[in-house]
């Protein structure tokens, strides 16, 4: 492998276009499966127009480096699909098969993955872009004895609408397939096509329950582009809410668990003690899912000492209500019967797939982008990993609570010592044919941003990468050898986001 | 087993006393804005320009605010000069009529009761199918929660249920991506007459930040005659809540 095939950046940096190596797509492919055959993962996969063609660009994470290796290639039409061999490139070939129309020739299982009309005009689309959302061939099992169930898009519950289709035999899913598309709302080009002033309210709401994680990760690459530096009393604060945002989404996730398994006492106390927490961040900003916090140069508003006892204060009595509630159903057997050994996922499956976020770390995974990749506050303050091994449901919840315990800690340290200087600083002009590169570990995983400028220096394309595009498809194969009646603990035990992986 | 109930002991009871009391909000929560035209001497607009979907106007150097676009991202509020535009804490906000969201005075339309048939059928039973039709999960997390122990939600008679066959009414939240509008259709289809449709959240109203995407139908007035519009981004449980209990009379 020629050296001059891949640039290297870290987090939260930028690089002129002209830096990032153009190379041919048979060295690309190579590049890419030879990397990620050696501990790599494909972070983000995408392309964007370059006059009749599409650029297409990668970024590899090598976590133990703390490094991101950028390679890019041009092509046309068609090219020899990676997926053969690197899984991690399934869904990344799809979504770049959709939006531009360029088919990934040998690629196994290419259909849509939001049905949307392709990005790329004059071109027709029909090969890989579906008409109507839902009508498209699902993977079938055979045989006399084989069912097939069909849920959604409209949910029991008060959830977002997806599609998903199990092949079972008797109780058995044999297959899962999901089907989403149904929460597609135009995001990436939104944010290029309508006024400059919505960006960061659409960036708000690509995932609403991840508002602080996407928000930062959409400041730190603006920030980066223009060269300013958020203060360090704003990257404080933003840390702080981030952590927030992790407490309240895994409190609900441990409560949905215990509701899931019908252990009512600590999904009614968790469904409440989730409440407390989002209103701690509602006492910083005024909204309970950190809407109008995190603005591109630092933070809208700040906290005196006052606010800063009372959020204390009320940290302090959660973090110990919760406690007692998460406890309660880690002692009890009955639940824990239908934790262990529930949707197995393997150490090598996880990293066959690249999963991300607590869903790798109960595989084992030393994966977290605060550790591996920090920017923000995770510069100053470390908080170590938390990882469990067995993989099924059980380890899910247990790495959602180690977490939850380090966050409460790393709050409280941090409440004490937020630096006395000013909140926001001037955003100045972007460089021209520049791009950037922003990770935030958000409490479902690594969100990933990268923001591209052209010529004049305006912002001429943007790629979100929540963390539930690489999960989704590790929750269907987690369903394989399931009891159907599993699936809501399963489902409920990622929590993977419908409109973040959508758009 | 001691230990259950000992923990249950110290839990607490924490359903809030609504509505014979007030709830307390943070202090910086941004709820019904306070317009004072008069303090805007310089007509700078600046207002207009900075609000992401556009939901400030002046009639005749009156602001005016709709709600139903507004997101309450407050910066209005901050950009003014004069201080014309303030974000007050009270949640009161759902209304019947979409024009009523369109404020330029301080006095809100709040929602008045059903009539009294629809009263008599839904005032002590009320079922609803919820649907998410391209929500971000702010407004359905806190149209969920209205079911925690907190706001305690079946204590009105009011129940999220599994089908619309079982519903009396539906709620929507989301801008109806296009992906979604044979969904929710189908969805309003199948609940059994006389129903109910509202819509929560500024998406559900007006199509909210994504106003006029091609993948969306800002909201779900232009597809179903809507009962009850909740603004807000995400609306607070608490402005949900009041705005259910005036629908049935409850509050008044």
């Amino acid at each position: 492998m020629n050296t001059n095939s891949i640039c290297v950046i870290r987090n939260g940096e930028i690089i002129p276009l002209a830096h990032i190596p153009l190379i041919s797509i048979s060295e690309f492919r190579d590049t890419v499966i030879e990397k990620v055959a050696s501990g790599a993962r494909i972070s983000a996969f995408w392309g964007q127009p370059s006059g009749k063609a599409v650029r297409l660009f990668a970024i590899l994470a090598q976590d133990k480096y703390a490094t991101l290796a950028l390679l890019s290639t041009e092509v046309e039409s068609s090219y020899p699909s990676l997926t053969p061999n690197c899984v991690q490139a399934h869904w990344f070939e799809r979504e770049i098969a959709e939006q531009w129309s360029v088919t990934p020739t040998g690629h196994p299982w290419l259909k849509p993955i939001r049905f949307h009309p392709s990005y790329r005009t004059g071109r027709d689309p029909s090969a890989v872009t579906g008409e109507q959302i839902g009508l498209t061939d699902f993977f079938q099992v055979g045989g006399a004895e084989i069912h097939e169930v069909a849920v959604g898009p409209v949910h029991a519950g008060i959830i977002e609408p997806g599609h998903f289709r199990f092949q079972c035999h008797g109780e058995n899913v044999y297959h899962l397939e999901i089907s989403l598309g149904y929460q597609h709302r135009g995001i990436e080009r939104g944010l290029m096509e309508q006024p400059a002033k919505r960006r960061i309210h659409l960036i708000e709401c690509s995932a609403g329950d991840t508002t602080i994680g996407h928000a930062t990760a959409y400041c730190h690459a603006i920030e980066a582009l223009s060269g300013c530096q958020a203060p360090a009393r704003a990257v404080f604060l933003r840390g702080i809410a981030l952590e927030l945002e992790r407490l309240a989404n895994h409190t609900g996730d441990l409560g949905a668990l215990a509701g899931d398994v019908g252990y009512l006492p600590s999904m009614s106390y968790c469904g409440r003690i989730r409440v407390d927490f989002l209103n701690a961040t509602a006492l910083l900003c005024g909204s309970r899912f950190g809407r109008g916090l995190i603005r591109p140069g630092g933070i809208s508003l700040d906290v005196d000492e006052s606010r800063v006892k009372e959020l204390l204060r009320h940290l302090n009595k959660a973090s110990e209500d919760v406690t007692e509630a998460v406890e309660l159903m880690f002692d009890s057997p009955s639940v824990l019967a239908r934790f262990e050994g529930t949707g197995e996922i393997t150490p090598q499956t996880c990293r066959d797939l690249g999963l991300v976020g607590p869903m790798a770390r109960a595989c084992g995974e030393r994966l977290d982008v605060r550790h591996d990749f920090p920017n923000g506050i995770f510069r100053f303050s470390q908080i170590p990993i938390s990882t469990w091994h067995t993989g099924d449901v059980f380890s899910r919840a247990l790495v959602r609570w180690l977490e939850m315990q380090r966050s409460i800690q790393f709050i409280r340290d941090q409440l004490n010592m937020i630096p006395d200087t000013g909140l926001r600083t001037e955003i100045g002009s972007l460089p021209p044919d520049t791009l950037a590169v922003s990770m935030v570990e958000g409490w479902r995983g690594e969100i990933c941003h990268i923001a591209t400028t052209d010529q004049q220096g305006e912002l001429t394309h943007y790629k979100i990468i929540d963390p539930s595009f690489h999960n989704w498809f590790g929750l269907a194969i987690a369903l394989r050898g399931q009891q159907i009646s599993d699936f809501p603990l399963c489902n409920k035990s990622a929590n993977l986001s419908y409109c973040g992986h959508d758009l | 087993m001691l230990n259950v109930l000992g923990v249950r002991i110290h839990q607490k009871k924490r359903t809030i006393p609504f509505p014979q009391s007030e709830p307390v909000l943070p202090d910086r929560f941004r709820g019904r804005p306070q317009i004072e035209s008069s303090r805007c001497s310089s007509g700078c607009h600046r207002c207009v320009d900075t609000c992401p979907t556009d939901a400030i106007s002046f009639n005749s150097n009156k602001i005016t605010i709709d709600l139903g676009r507004c997101l309450f991202c407050g910066e209005c509020s901050a950009i003014c000069p004069e201080q014309a535009i303030r974000y007050t804490t009270d949640y009161r906000l759902a209304v019947r009529r979409r024009e009523e969201l369109v404020m330029s005075s301080n006095e809100l339309s709040l929602a008045t009761a059903l009539q009294e048939e629809s009263r008599r059928l839904f005032g002590r039973s009320l079922k609803l199918r919820e649907v998410s039709a391209a929500g971000c999960n702010a407004c359905e997390a806190d149209v969920n929660v209205l079911n925690t122990v907190v706001f305690d939600l079946g204590r009105f008679g009011i129940q999220f249920v599994a089908s619309p066959r079982h519903a009396d009414g539906i709620l929507i939240t989301g801008c109806v991506s296009r992906n979604m509008l044979l969904g929710l259709k189908k969805t309003y289809e199948a609940i059994p007459d006389p129903k109910i449709v509202i819509a929560v959240g500024a998406c559900a109203i007006s199509g909210g930040p994504f106003i006029d995407h091609p993948e969306i139908h800002n909201g779900a007035g232009a597809i179903l005659p809507v009962d009850l519009y909740v603004p807000g981004c995400p609306p607070h449980p608490m402005t949900i809540l009041d705005g259910l209990l005036r629908l049935l009379g409850n509050i008044r």
